[in-house]
């Protein structure tokens, strides 16, 4: 990962400037909301300076949100990935609880590659993220458009293609509509 | 609203459990860390659920927590995964003979 930020530069969201910085105040500013939970005018302003104050100083490093598609279907296919988010972790744990508790251990592991359209360091986060949190899967390292995936039930003859279309795909669906 | 804020909160103590449990059971690293990080991050939600029954007014921190843990606990994850990977340990193998017992 430390290759990464080199290989993969924000070349696909707005330049780091304006937009990026408007983009981390609010991120800043929704985070100072959920944390003081207060609407008083005066932590208002307390966080509207803060914020401004984080997004001045890291807007030119600070470059994971420029992935981010600000379009008007954005926030529906937000929802959709958090579904499917949702089910797959309940699903993985029912899983794990199967696996763990069964007397003969059912495991037939392996690591397989698997590729990715996402071009955007936060929607190849994401995509990692949801890997590790799914039924059986857990990405192990993240190099340019492939990750390296530990599989706890490997299908005979399984290749990248197949395991893309498993492992991947219900996510990389839902993430490209809102992220790069 | 008490009783389904235990219900969560139990819930999220068996999942914990379970993800020790795993820790325990499975044969190698990369087993142990993937029943470590989906039991343990769900149970810990499930955990956060419970306390939002009882503290409804709680929810803004509550949320805050739960994306946090959700954007961290797998990063935690795959990044011990990638050092070890990177230190040569290869995964575990079932052997063929034993598959399909």
């Amino acid at each position: 990962m430390d290759q990464q930020t080199e290989t993969t530069p924000a070349a696909t969201g707005p330049k780091p400037g304006w937009s990026n910085a408007a983009r981390l105040f609010t991120l800043a500013f929704l985070l100072w909301l959920l944390l003081t939970g207060s609407l008083a005018p005066a932590e208002l302003a307390a966080g509207a300076l803060v914020a401004a104050a984080a997004a001045a100083l890291s807007h030119p490093r600070v470059t994971l949100l420029t992935g981010l598609r600000l379009t008007p279907a954005a926030p529906l296919h937000l929802l959709a990935y958090l579904g499917v988010f949702a089910i797959a972790l309940v699903r993985a744990n029912l899983d794990v609880a199967r696996r763990v508790l069964s007397p003969a251990l059912p495991l037939h592991p392996g690591v397989v590659q698997i590729r990715t359209g996402l071009r955007s360091e936060l929607g190849r986060l994401l995509l990692a993220n949801s890997i590790t949190l799914t039924p059986g899967t857990l990405t192990v390292d993240v190099e340019e458009d492939r990750l390296l995936v530990h599989w706890i039930s490997l299908p005979a003859g399984a290749d990248v293609e197949a395991a893309t279309r498993a492992i991947a795909e219900p996510f990389e669906r839902h993430l490209s509509g809102f992220l790069e | 609203m008490s009783l389904p804020g235990n219900l969560f909160l139990l819930l999220g103590a068996a999942f914990c459990f379970l993800g020790a449990l795993g820790l325990f059971r499975m044969p190698d690293v990369y087993n142990r860390i993937q029943a470590g990080t989906k039991a343990v991050t769900l149970g810990t939600l499930c955990v956060l659920l419970g306390v939002w029954f009882h503290h409804p007014e709680w929810w803004a921190k509550l949320a805050a927590i739960a994306g946090l843990l959700l954007l961290t606990n797998p990063v935690g994850s795959s990044t011990i995964a990638r050092a070890l990977f990177l230190a040569g340990v290869r995964p575990w193998q079932s052997h063929p003979a034993d598959r399909e017992v």
